[in-house]
């Protein structure tokens, strides 16, 4: 058990730092979160300089264009970019997160040798279209039709929380092939041009001011059967790749930003009063910030851990939802607490009278959706008695 | 980076778990506790005779302390096993070693200093904020509690604490002292907090009601998954506690040796708490084990400052 680096792992830490030095200073400032064609040309951008210098794909492997980068050289990507302030992954997220690696392990090759370096020169951008308005945790319920007609599959029904529906060019898609069979045994995975006719795309505002989702309604799509990944109703577990894959490290770049929130809490609470002295002299606010802290130290360590038993054994373990469902519940907690610093300036989601309320009214709110997103936490808790502890299944 | 155990530390953590399991199996606990809790001088020598004791001068090192301590404290060994630890690697006592001699060790603290085992110690460490004393056990005037809340650790209640004994660690060695003795506490908090999940995943598995076993409530198996966050969360803040402890990481050890000892305590007692819970009115029963488990962690609480201790030594250092 050791946490050092390797000087493999340390030079690639220096390269990447020198590098990040050179380049971010010509990064253009982030475009404003609803100019949607400005965040596309922006998240691609950064996309294409990483791609140049080798970056693109870190985890992806040599042969389709990655870098092969063992999971700790990606561990370390996530946390030198996170703390240079690089652009984060943005709406390449789902491309490089999500399809790529599903089409690497399972789609052909002329697939591959199609949609993988779109993905990774940031040259096309993926959205997701798995939830539904009636299939959200039991997403295997879900019920958008494809029935095949000739060449193609036909495909009606809605899909909903598509994120970045509105910018993309393709879609990763799970249909109903099989109504008749058992839920997880009619689905198909398929590859949807996001410009093929009868997609009504309407974006969805969330409770944040946001139109990053989008419900997505398909009126008799035509999409070819060649562009179909597996085999017909075997979608289910094309798609657990996936999942598996986006539990391992999906969440370092939030955690090392609430890391920062908990320096940031402690700056304020230093320099906020009430009733004469300040917020930081509650000896409870104080124990409590620390907790916290010492929560984020031991996730961190658990990220470490999940990163080295993948690169010992090749596969994610349960880690990664333990990891989530500890993690969303500090994020919250922390959430609370700059409210309470804050207490009537926390109103607002602007800066008001000199404080930094906008950044931390903002940021309780995206808690929120932490334990939601990528699979609630009740669902994590299912997963983690279910396949870690071995409690029977209530199905 | 390799934060993960090595096979050779994973066989070490086997082979103690089965050497546990074999001499110390719960059944046992309630013979001893018949005995009041006194120590068993020949299964003390097995422990020895294990290696646990002098795991450093066999060329062992902390992080593979850390995973021995796990499982004793999964075992709930009874005993003062990281005093007798810490006498052997930082005071050289062969005897302690070897498990020829039983060495207690007592904080001096408010509102009382409490001995633990005190009539079996062959010596007593004491613990202030200048270092460590050694002394005769019976140097100090005690009283003994009549009714400790973990009958497998009985107590004394020391008086005149200020009296007596030889200085044998101060300053930097006392201060690594402490560390470690706090790093292996937590380790011993964090098996704790995996025997509960074991024994209630056990009986969420095979408790029946309504027609079903419990463990498919889904209120069932989210505390089940809660204690297993709480303790993996808790286990891994003590792995990096003892890596950086044996020069095997980049951040302050004490700082890390603080993070551990504070969520590993807080893990043992909710674990413990919730193992309780989840067994209804069985898990309030002398019968079942699932009050040990909690039991234990609250003594454990009290070795090298409480959650609350090390909370606000963090909070200082913000």
């Amino acid at each position: 058990m050791d946490l050092r680096y390797t000087n493999s792992e340390l030079a690639f830490r220096e390269e990447l730092r020198a590098w990040l030095r050179e380049v971010l200073p010509s990064v253009p400032p982030e475009p404003h979160r609803n100019d949607w064609e400005g965040r596309r040309a922006w998240d691609t951008g950064w996309q294409r300089m990483l791609f140049d210098a080798g970056y693109a794909g870190i985890n992806w492997p040599k042969e389709y264009g990655g870098r092969g980068a063992t999971p700790t050289e990606h561990l370390i990507f996530l946390e030198e970019t996170e703390r240079m302030r690089a652009p984060y992954v943005g709406m390449n997220f789902v491309g490089l997160l999500h399809a790529g690696p599903t089409l690497i392990a399972e789609a052909t090759e002329e697939q591959k040798a199609y949609h993988l370096p779109g993905i990774l020169k940031g040259e096309h951008v993926w959205c997701q279209g798995f939830s539904e308005p009636g299939a959200g945790s039991d997403l295997a319920s879900l019920r958008c039709r494809a029935f095949r007609d000739g060449d193609d599959y036909v495909i009606s029904g809605s899909k909903i929380w598509t994120s970045f529906g509105h910018t993309a060019d393709y879609c990763e898609m799970l249909v109903r092939t099989d109504p008749d069979a058992p839920k997880h045994k009619g689905i198909t995975w398929l590859i949807l041009p996001m410009n093929a006719a009868g997609i009504d795309i309407r974006p969805l505002r969330t409770m944040e001011g946001s139109t990053e989702f989008c419900e997505v309604y398909f009126d008799e799509v035509r999409v070819p059967v060649k562009n179909r990944v597996g085999d017909e109703n075997d979608g289910w577990r094309v798609t657990m790749v996936t999942l598996a894959f986006e539990r391992g490290t999906a969440f370092v770049s939030e955690m090392l930003q609430s890391m920062e929130l908990v320096r940031d809490l402690t700056d304020l609470a230093k320099k906020i009063t009430r009733h004469g002295s300040t917020a930081w002299e509650d000896a409870g606010l104080r124990r409590e910030l620390a907790h916290l802290s010492g929560e984020l130290d031991a996730l961190w360590a658990l990220t470490k851990r999940n990163i080295s038993e993948a690169q010992r054994k090749g596969l994610v373990g349960a880690g990664g939802n333990v990891f989530k469902v500890a993690y969303t519940d500090v994020r919250q907690k922390l959430g609370d607490i700059s409210m309470r610093l804050l207490d009537r300036a926390s109103l607002s989601l602007d800066d008001m009278a000199g404080l930094p309320t906008g950044k931390h009214v903002k940021g309780r709110i995206h808690a929120l959706s932490i334990g939601i997103a990528a699979g609630t936490s009740q669902v994590q808790k299912n997963i983690v008695s279910e396949r870690v502890l071995g409690l029977p299944k209530d199905r | 980076m390799d934060f993960w155990p090595t096979d050779d530390q994973a066989a070490l953590q086997e082979g103690v778990r089965t050497f546990c399991q074999g001499r110390f199996p719960f059944e046992t606990l309630h013979d001893i506790e018949a005995a009041g809790g006194r120590i068993d001088r020949s299964a003390w020598k097995d422990i020895a005779d294990m290696g646990v004791f002098s795991l450093r001068t066999d060329g062992f090192g902390i992080t593979d302390a850390a995973l021995v301590f796990e499982e004793l404290g999964r075992a709930l060994v009874p005993g003062p096993l990281v005093a007798t630890y810490l006498a052997a690697t930082h005071l050289s006592d062969s005897a302690a070693a070897s498990g020829a001699a039983i060495i207690g060790l007592a904080e001096v603290a408010e509102p009382v200093t409490v001995i633990e085992h005190a009539d079996d110690l062959d010596v007593l460490l004491l613990l202030d904020s200048n270092g460590v004393r050694r002394m005769a056990p019976d140097a100090l005037p005690t009283d003994v509690v009549e009714r400790p809340v973990d009958p497998l650790t009985p107590l004394r209640l020391a008086h005149a604490v200020t009296a007596g004994g030889d200085m044998v660690l101060s300053g930097a060695d006392a201060r690594a002292f402490r560390l470690e003795g706090t790093l292996l506490t937590a380790a011993m908090q964090v098996g704790v907090s995996f025997a509960a999940i074991d024994l209630a995943v056990e009986y969420a598995k095979g408790r029946e009601q309504f027609g079903r076993p419990i463990g498919q409530f889904q209120a069932v198996k989210h505390m089940c998954a809660d204690m297993l966050t709480r303790a993996e969360v808790a286990r891994s803040a003590m792995y990096a506690a003892a890596a950086n402890l044996e020069g095997k990481g980049e951040d302050d050890a004490e700082h890390a040796v603080r993070v551990a000892k504070m969520l590993a305590g807080d893990a043992a007692i909710f674990c413990g708490k919730t193992g309780i819970q989840l067994h209804g009115g069985m898990g309030f029963t002398w019968e079942v084990n699932a009050q040990r488990f909690w039991k234990r962690a609250t003594v454990l609480d009290t070795h090298f400052g409480n959650s609350d201790i090390h909370a606000d030594a963090i909070a200082a250092a913000m």
